[in-house]
């Protein structure tokens, strides 16, 4: 407990100097993840829509697998990554290895499965109670499960929350695509983990405070948005307030 | 707040993907000096000798180098599939092999640090001394814990070699009860890990630890840990940098790397190497064409 | 099993035709009919045979216990679901270009999406491909006609269980259906509410609408219809003029028991 404390005052003193070379770290952990969650959105989101609507043989399996991938380590996915993009690998030609660009390649993998999973199964249950009346009113199947997700936004944005959480606090992936290259492709958790490895315990933990204090500055940020525009609650009951 | 209609989500998700396209070209566009990708090994990385030389290097040439740091063994393979422009590691045998199979153009030494035999305060195995040999014979007699790296790393590569050398038989299982067998010692461990966790496993649970000492000097987690054996010649622990062979792999920037390599083993470049000092202490000797 | 004749002249011409009134007014023509249609889900099968015809004009309820099939005919004749056998047919209306007639449903529980409620309007009208610029003014007429116009900002699903229902009707009436179909539309309400519902289905029946509707509350039946199907374990046993059929005396047992089994809600 005392590294611990001894770490927690390690970490407001990062903070208060304002170590440009720690804000670099911080803003491109923010970066790669925010925009491996934004591509991982515009696929998952899709995925996870026309999965609640499809009807095609062998549907359970593949919702079977996209479930099972959930659990795909992010080492995995890195290695899988970096045997594409290497020089000797089908995309090496791209130069894309040790760049920011191959992390963001590496965390969008990552986050599809999560983002898909969680929106099929919103979409699924958005579905059971509205899929008639949207159907009534002429929306096709995978019209109706998009309009279903703007219908559920705020329970997407939890999703996508939940993505960033993953990728940003993740370490395997971009470790072995990005090299952990200072000044280049160095993130929270790569220097976390470098710092470890160091043996400086004490300013890795403050690190892991740093990266946690930011991700829940942007969780708060979002919570403020969403309460400012939070939807109405659930439907009147019969017999509720008269109309 | 209602905002979201239908087509406002489509361009909410065509700004999502330009948002995208920025993000990934900017670093591009941010990039604007020339550099080259350096394969090294975690332990130089550690010791803090890049943060010291590369800046250097980069006033004297205008190139960045940006340094991936592995295991030598992961190293030289980076290398192989021409992911890096230049490897700078420290295992002889498997630099010149290197070469010899027409991956890297030319050894170039450039300096050595060595290793030490770190371990308890208390030195249950009574190794301290001078003798590397000797100590590792005695750690084999005792019922001591030793932490080897596993990871096909130069220090490992080293390790190994050191065992040998001092008659003991690594694969040959050591009976029970039996100190003067030359097998494998009772407590030998292997971890698959770098310098760093290796020292933070044998400070947590007292064991022996073959390091390389600018790692050691820069290491803050020892516990009782300490020098026991050190300046043996046989510790010493040669560097080699070696450019990617462009035959292989046409797109390595050979010019650039080639610069590095000459820098290096410049009187310039070894100036620097030898200014790079930790607490007063000076890690790396350099020794460049001798 | 006996059916009664179909539908007379009289009932063709809806409200117009009254008891000993020899109006020779030709029937109005049909829109969508159903000629020995049938619905299966699997081992189950929803609707038997069923032939009928739905008018301009048709003010249609129908009745039946829990489990006959109203449902399923509703969802059968609004194309949700297709005929496991037999046939459904559209009729282009008069001078139309379209294939068939516009519809509308407003279910028991409205599913509203969540976003204001003129915006629920104008998604309906935009699936509807109505343009752009014609929208704007069908919503504000639509939320007037059910008095829901002060509301028009508020989230839809802020609304209490009556305004929701009249929401939904605003949602049908802004895409100017042929035929609303309505899925026993006041169930889940109050009284008043269900009052001011009732009155709406009227006036947009009076509109010119061809309305079809599921109830279980006779009372409802008798005020709205000029026609009655009732549904009997999938099957259609009557198909016959409302007042005929509340007064009929030779009604399949069926439809007689279950005359009897409900109680005359007369409010």
């Amino acid at each position: 407990m005392d590294a611990l404390a001894q770490s927690l005052g390690l970490a407001l003193r990062l903070v208060a100097d304002a170590d440009p070379a720690l804000w670099r770290i911080v803003a491109l952990s923010l970066r790669v993840s925010g925009t491996a969650c934004a591509l991982g959105a515009g696929f998952g989101l899709l995925l996870g829509a026309w999965l609640a609507v499809a009807r095609f043989p062998g549907q359970g399996l593949v919702v079977g697998a996209l479930n099972t991938l959930l659990a795909l380590p992010s080492v995995v996915v890195g290695l899988l990554v970096y045997l594409l993009l290497s020089r000797s690998g089908p995309l090496g030609s791209w130069g894309l290895l040790f760049t920011p660009a191959a992390m963001v390649v590496a965390q969008s993998i990552l986050v599809v499965p999560l983002i898909a999973a969680l929106t099929r199964q919103l979409v699924a249950d958005a579905l059971r109670e509205g899929g008639d009346e949207l159907q009534a009113m002429g929306a096709g199947r995978l019209l109706s499960a998009l309009l279903l997700l703007a219908h559920q936004r705020l329970a997407v944005l939890t999703v996508l929350l939940t993505a960033f959480g993953r990728a940003v606090a993740e370490v395997g992936a971009v470790m072995v695509v990005g090299g952990n290259i200072d000044g280049v492709t160095r993130v929270m958790t790569t220097a976390i983990a470098l710092e470890t490895s160091k043996g400086d315990l004490p300013l890795a933990l403050a690190l892991g405070l740093v990266l946690l204090g930011v991700v829940a500055l942007v969780n708060l940020a979002v919570a403020l948005a969403r309460a400012r525009g939070a939807g109405a609650p659930g439907p009147a009951l019969a017999g509720a307030a008269a109309g | 707040m209602d905002i979201l209609t239908p087509r406002r989500r489509l361009l909410g998700r065509a700004l999502a993907l330009a948002g995208l396209a920025l993000g990934l070209a900017a670093p591009a566009a941010r990039a604007q000096a020339p550099f080259i990708v350096m394969a090294s090994t975690t332990s130089t990385e550690q010791s803090g000798l890049f943060g010291h030389l590369l800046p250097a290097f980069k006033a004297a040439a205008g190139t960045d180098v940006r340094v991936v740091a592995l295991g030598t063994g992961q190293a030289l393979d980076m290398g192989r599939r021409g992911d890096a422009d230049l490897v700078f590691v420290h295992d002889q045998a498997a630099e010149e092999k290197f070469v010899a199979d027409g991956y890297g153009l030319k050894r170039l030494p450039v300096m050595y640090n060595d290793f030490v035999l770190v371990g308890p305060q208390a030195d249950p195995a009574g190794v301290r001394g001078q003798d590397v040999l000797a100590a590792l014979k005695k750690l084999a007699a005792s019922t001591a814990s030793f932490v080897s790296r596993g990871d096909k790393s130069g220090t490992h590569a080293a390790e190994l070699r050191y065992w040998k050398a001092a008659g003991i038989d690594l694969a040959a299982a050591r009976p029970a009860g039996d100190p003067s067998h030359a097998g494998r010692p009772a407590g030998y461990k292997e971890c698959g890990c770098g310098m760093g966790p290796a020292l933070n496993i044998a400070a947590s649970t007292g064991a022996y630890v073959l390091a390389d000492r600018g790692t050691w000097l820069s290491f803050k987690n020892r516990a009782d840990l300490q020098i026991l054996v050190q300046g043996d010649t046989r510790l010493f622990n040669q560097y080699g940098v070696i450019v990617v062979n462009p035959a292989r792999h046409p797109h390595v920037k050979q010019a650039l790397a080639q610069g590095f390599a000459d820098w290096v083993v410049s009187p310039a470049g070894q100036a620097a190497i030898a200014g790079y000092k930790i607490g007063g202490e000076q890690l790396f000797f350099p020794n460049a064409g001798r | 099993m006996r059916t009664l004749a179909p539908p007379t002249l009289a009932a063709g011409a809806g409200a117009l035709a009254g008891p000993g009134t020899a109006v020779p007014v030709a029937d109005p023509p049909p829109l969508i009919s159903l000629q020995g249609a049938g619905v299966r889900f699997g081992p189950r099968e929803a609707l038997r045979d069923v032939t009928l015809q739905l008018r301009r004009g048709d003010r249609i309820a129908l009745v039946g216990a829990n489990g006959s099939g109203k449902t399923t005919l509703l969802r059968l004749l609004n194309g949700l679901v297709a005929p496991s056998s037999g046939q459904r047919r559209l009729h282009p209306p008069a001078g139309g270009a379209r294939r068939g007639p516009v519809t509308a449903m407003v279910f028991q529980r409205p599913f509203l999406l969540n976003f204001s409620a003129r915006r629920n309007l104008a998604l309906a009208l935009w699936l509807a491909g109505v343009p752009a610029a014609e929208r704007g003014a069908r919503v504000d007429e639509a939320l007037a006609r059910v008095g829901l116009l002060a509301q028009a900002a508020q989230p839809a699903r802020a609304l209490s269980g009556g305004q929701q229902q009249r929401l939904a009707l605003a949602r049908a009436w802004a895409v100017r259906p042929d035929i609303l179909f309505l899925d026993e539309p006041t169930a889940s309400l109050d009284p008043s509410a269900k009052r001011e519902v009732e009155a709406l289905v009227e006036a947009f029946g009076q509109a010119g609408m061809a309305l079809v509707m599921s109830t279980h509350n006779l009372g409802q039946a008798k005020r709205l219809a000029s026609r009655v199907l009732y549904l009997d374990a999938g099957r259609l046993l009557v198909d016959c003029p409302a007042d005929d059929f509340f007064r009929r005396t030779d009604l399949p047992p069926e439809a007689a028991q279950f005359l009897r089994g409900e109680l005359p809600w007369t409010s």
